[in-house]
């Protein structure tokens, strides 16, 4: 596995103008609770947006509503030009567009990781199960857990499980990544493994935006930091100058509480 | 007791024709309530609605009711259920394909009575499946129909076998109304023309229907305790 720390050249890596990811004065209410306030956001081709935040300032509805798991009461998302259909096939095509790997890995419970990492491919995409197969074996290589495919989710650590999430997350060649909180749920020495899948996906030039509580890969392969609170995007800046020098008050608060110890 | 020698051929053959009443009743209950189940969480709100009627109608009347729409609505309806007359299934099952109509009336009542228990056993399945199962499925870009098929119901069925199982036992039970809507030689009917018919002694030719019915609704219930002990340890 490569260390950590070689993440340090993405930062600035290759991103093109136009947005892929676009939200434009979008709110969301759970009941009384005004959990998305008026949010624009533009995420370019090739980007990398962490979203960091205390609980509950809803970096992960933020997270999933760009693809429509959470649907927002006003205002507009689009992706790749195109506005997030109505409920339905249309929907279903664009969801397969972006990836999303999820805080609890969800892989599905009664298969096994190589048809976790399939069933998309063949089911979605049509492609011929051979070659989902053989392409599905290649991704697993790559996050590490090629001899684990014939095992359940169940049989494998935590850490094994949202690698292989992401597998089948890349297996639908995605234009972009959702990550939601993917290394909250882990025991500390596994979150190294799956960040280091991240960072190599970063680097190779995926648009992603992740939802995460880890400072380090935020610093190290972030192109933008954007930092919410309440519901609103507060900051919206660079890695460096976020952490070396937050202009609001909340995000001072937030980060002087997370990285004192 | 020497009735239940006797007369061995006329258990035996009450007691197939109920057990080919209960395999048809049973496929038919499990067909039809997969299908009301997956209405009611359809994201159609009119296809909730049917579900859930359906539901209410069939869960809440008495069988002996649905038996007596079954038996005298359709003919009156001028319906003798010929669609069951299915080319390969009634020769395997006969009394589908004759001119008589009672024995797939109580096919048609016994199912859709028991369709909406099985609904209801598949449904509670459904919400057994975490939620972030269908998630992951619908993020992956499977539509309705295939979250449900490839990564839904194969997981709600496994908690739903159970419940399904006392579903199929009531059914089994509740099949002896048959006899008493116009079909002639399963189980209860025999027992009737036994008794008052041909004079037998009651308690005898009872005793001898419900052997019948045990020896369906035992080994059921052993498989089901088996399946049950086998999850538990498997859940652990």
């Amino acid at each position: 596995m490569t260390e950590r720390t070689e993440a340090v050249e993405v930062a600035g890596g290759t991103t093109t103008g136009e947005p892929l990811i676009r939200l434009d004065g979008v709110n969301k209410w759970f009941g009384p609770l005004h959990v998305l306030q008026d949010v624009n956001l533009s995420v370019a081709r090739g980007e990398v947006v962490v979203v960091i935040g205390p609980s509950g300032s809803g970096k992960s509805t933020l997270c999933r509503a760009i693809n429509r798991l959470e649907p927002i009461n006003s205002g507009t998302i689009t992706f790749d030009d195109r506005p997030l259909p109505a409920e339905g096939k249309a929907l279903a095509r664009l969801r397969s567009e972006v990836g999303m790997v999820f805080q609890s890995f969800n892989l599905f419970a009664h298969k096994t990781i190589l048809e976790n990492v399939t069933l998309g491919p063949v089911k979605v995409r049509k492609e011929k199960p051979a070659a989902a197969r053989d392409r599905a074996m290649k991704l697993l290589e790559r996050v590490g857990i090629a001899n684990q495919a014939e095992k359940y989710p169940a049989q494998l650590s935590g850490g094994q499980q949202q690698r292989a999430a992401i597998a089948r997350a890349l297996a639908m060649q995605p234009k972009a990544m959702l990550f939601d909180e993917p290394t909250s749920a882990l025991d500390p020495e596994m979150v190294g493994e799956v960040l280091d899948v991240m960072t190599s996906l970063a680097r190779d030039g995926m648009t992603m935006v992740v939802v995460t509580h880890e400072m380090g890969f935020a610093r190290h392969a972030a192109n933008r930091v954007i930092f919410m609170a309440d519901g609103q995007l507060v900051e919206d800046a660079a890695p460096d100058e976020f952490f070396a020098n937050p202009r609001s008050e909340r995000a001072k608060d937030f980060l002087s509480k997370i990285l004192t110890h | 007791m020497s009735v239940l020698v006797d007369h061995f051929d006329v258990f035996a053959g009450g007691f197939w024709l109920t057990f080919q009443l209960c395999i048809l009743a049973a496929t038919g209950a499990l067909l039809v309530g997969t299908l009301v189940a997956v209405m009611r969480i359809s994201p159609v709100p009119p296809l909730r609605w049917i579900g859930t009627a359906y539901v209410t109608v069939f869960r809440n009347s008495p069988l002996t009711i649905v038996m007596f729409f079954a038996a005298f609505g359709l003919p009156a309806l001028g319906s003798n259920a010929d669609f069951l007359r299915i080319p390969g299934l009634t020769s395997i099952f006969s009394r589908l394909g004759i001119d008589l109509p009672y024995f797939r009336f109580a096919v048609i009542a016994l199912a859709l009575y028991t369709a909406a228990f099985v609904c209801e056993a598949i449904r509670s399945g459904i919400n057994a499946v975490p939620p972030g199962q269908a998630e992951a499925a619908r993020a992956i870009g499977l539509t309705f129909g295939q979250n449900l098929r490839y990564v839904v119901l194969p997981q709600a069925w496994k908690s739903a076998v159970v419940p399904l199982g006392s579903v199929i036992i009531a059914m089994i039970k509740n099949s002896a109304l048959a006899g008493f809507f116009g079909v002639i030689g399963d189980l209860s009917n025999s027992a009737q023309n036994l008794t008052s018919a041909l004079g037998e002694p009651i308690i005898p030719v009872f005793i001898g229907v419900s052997i019948g019915f045990l020896v369906m609704t035992v080994p059921l219930g052993i498989l089901l305790d088996r399946i049950e002990r086998r999850r538990a340890v498997a859940a652990r």
